[in-house]
């Protein structure tokens, strides 16, 4: 398998390939509310690393997920990826950049049109970056398809005629068509079969290596991201909680939530034991948010202070942050 | 099986995958049979279709006329034979045209979220008429004319198939594999031909089947209240208006030409159902 000699050269990993500032999105919801999906996120993903964005369902880690790549149009904030601000490009010329970042998506279903045939959709990626058409086009298709762990022989099939996990696959190989920098990869392994899911992870974490991919890991499984993530990004109704190196926050989480999120996590280990912190409730609605801290009305620390204004995201050194004003006290105690 | 043609690099086309759908093939065969005998007719009818035989007026089909005679001893068989050149062509052109029409609306009110609320209040707005009447004002203003009623009965038909492209293409707006494209960058008009027109066909083809059925009856309304084709050119809707006079007395004259609707309709519409299972690839398992 031939990688273009771009792929490898890319692994420059200190500096940021993509800075997210304050990104913001706001739907108009029925009745001409407001839903508050993503509220000023803001994080930084280095050049050939991973982030995990975590969180429940309903934290808003999709929705900004789609946001950065402008599926849908951010509220507020900005996206700065090898210094251009992709926010605030006018759509034409936004589309010069798309090829740059892709996504995988979560839904092996869906994702992929069932009246079309795995050449064509990866077809289709090709023409978005003008590949050649005719027979280098057939090789590029085989390799991609090889690439990701299928067979050249696939190519002629329709969508229905695969297993979930082997329409993930051609999910990735039609996002690595265009040779992307970046690539948010939305929950990609939660719809399949857990035995299934160990393969497709392995597979994205070893495409990540060899080709210096940037990624950004949408998942609400905590393990999943430990096993593949360099930095953890912690989302809670919308918000950034904490975040940080993987290794440091696993280690020493610091927000209430991300402790609550931790303690849920199965550990395979019976003699490890975490610090239990009951999480009861469910997310409140996006529509009207809590004030202050939106996690203190589950949050077994809560006091009254935390009511009052959003916390500040406070830096703890090596890229860890938490949003909380208690955080020194706890971690005292 | 499907795969091992897929893996041999050769697909039976779609002719040949008809064959393993009899109620298709069927359909098609039907459709076929009618089409030639409205194509040959001067060959196959003895009697010019607009021949007049006082003597024989009101004959019930026999040996020397087949389907009999009509009022004014015309051979209703070359009168249906020739109708259908003119029905069917009318039935057609009038899908085409409404397809034509309901496709553009449906794909721009269902994918484009600003041009939905005016472009759906227009198809409202054009539902709320009765077809018969909405016809009538159509062809009065554009004056009539073969061209001009086909036209009006697609405009007429047209906000029936939006409403159907609308409907698919809402959801499938928002489908991934919609989302793949446009981080694509594919073009806006190519999304919609290839991603959302290609998955809305299989309600398309159901809804066109009935058009065709409804415009072959519309055209027949329109010519019985004199705004349709020229009388003189027989259609199945004539037949069927004039002979209504001498249902109880002389059956046969809507008996053929009603047939002749009812065949061409059936046809369609298995040839229809078997097409929208065949063109998609999850339905067709050949068996």
């Amino acid at each position: 398998m031939t990688l273009q000699p771009a792929f490898a050269e890319k692994r420059d990993t200190t500096a940021p390939l993509l800075s997210i500032e304050g990104l913001t999105k706001r739907f108009t919801g029925r009745g001409g509310r407001t839903v508050y999906a993503v509220e000023d996120v803001s994080f930084a993903i280095r050049r050939g690393t991973t982030v995990g964005l975590v969180g429940e369902s309903g934290s808003g880690k999709t929705t900004a997920g789609r946001a950065i790549l402008r599926l849908i149009e951010p509220t507020a904030g900005r996206a700065v990826f090898e210094g251009t601000d992709l926010f605030s490009l006018p759509e034409r010329q936004m589309r010069a950049w798309r090829q740059r970042l892709q996504i995988i998506f979560q839904d092996p279903f869906s994702s992929l049109n069932p009246r079309m045939r795995i050449d064509a959709i990866i077809s289709e990626a090709l023409d978005a970056r003008g590949f050649p058409r005719g027979e280098k086009r057939r090789e590029r298709i085989a390799e991609l398809l090889t690439l990701v762990g299928l067979s050249p022989d696939h190519a002629r099939r329709f969508p229905h005629e695969f297993s979930g996990g082997q329409r993930q696959r051609i999910g990735i190989a039609r996002a690595l068509a265009v040779e992307p920098d970046f690539v948010v990869a939305d929950e990609p392994v939660s719809a399949l079969d857990v035995s299934v899911q160990a393969q497709v992870l392995n597979l994205l974490s070893d495409l990540q290596k060899r080709l210096g991919l940037t990624l950004l890991f949408i998942s609400h499984d905590l393990s999943v991201v430990e096993y593949l993530c360099d930095e953890v990004v912690v989302m809670y109704l919308g918000r950034v909680m904490e975040r940080g190196p993987a290794r440091q926050v696993y280690a020493d989480p610091r927000h209430p939530y991300t402790r609550a999120l931790l303690a849920t996590a199965p550990v395979p280990d019976p003699t490890v034991k975490r610090r239990r912190v009951p999480l009861t409730g469910d997310i409140p609605s996006p529509l009207d948010p809590p004030s202050g801290c939106v996690f203190r009305t589950r949050c077994p620390h809560a006091i009254e202070a935390c009511g009052g204004a959003v916390p500040p995201t406070e830096t703890l050194g090596e890229g860890h942050a938490v949003a909380c004003i208690r955080h020194r006290e706890l971690a005292a105690a | 099986m499907a795969g091992a043609a897929s893996i041999a690099g050769r697909e039976p086309n779609l002719l040949m995958r008809l064959v393993s759908r009899p109620t298709a093939l069927g359909g098609l065969l039907v459709l076929v049979v009618i089409a030639l005998a409205a194509l040959f007719a001067p060959w196959l009818s003895s009697h010019a279709p607009g021949q007049l035989s006082i003597a024989n007026r009101l004959t019930p089909p026999g040996a020397l006329y087949l389907m009999g005679t009509d009022d004014l001893g015309r051979d209703i068989f070359a009168r249906v034979l020739y109708s259908g050149r003119t029905s069917l062509t009318v039935g057609f052109l009038v899908v085409a045209v409404a397809s034509v029409i309901g496709i553009v609306l449906g794909l721009v009110a269902g994918f484009f979220r600003k041009a939905d609320a005016p472009v759906s209040r227009l198809i409202d707005a054009m539902m709320a008429f009765p077809d018969i009447l909405l016809a009538i004002a159509l062809v009065a203003a554009l004056g009539p004319s073969a061209a001009n009623v086909v036209l009006a009965l697609g405009i007429v038909y047209a906000p029936r198939l939006a409403r159907v492209v609308r409907a698919s293409t809402l959801v499938i707006r928002e489908l991934p594999y919609v989302e793949a494209a446009r981080a694509l960058a594919v073009p806006t008009p190519v999304i919609l031909v290839r991603h959302v027109l290609r998955n809305v066909t299989s309600p398309l083809l159901v809804q066109a089947t009935f058009i065709f059925a409804q415009a072959i009856l519309a055209e027949a309304g329109l010519s019985f209240l004199g705004v349709g084709i020229s009388p003189d050119i027989p259609t199945w809707g004539t037949m069927i208006s004039v002979g209504r006079q001498y249902m109880s007395s002389a059956g046969w004259i809507m008996l053929f030409p009603g047939l002749a609707i009812v065949f061409t309709v059936l046809a369609l519409q298995l040839l229809g159902d078997g097409l929208r299972d065949l063109l998609d690839p999850r339905l067709a398992k050949d068996i």
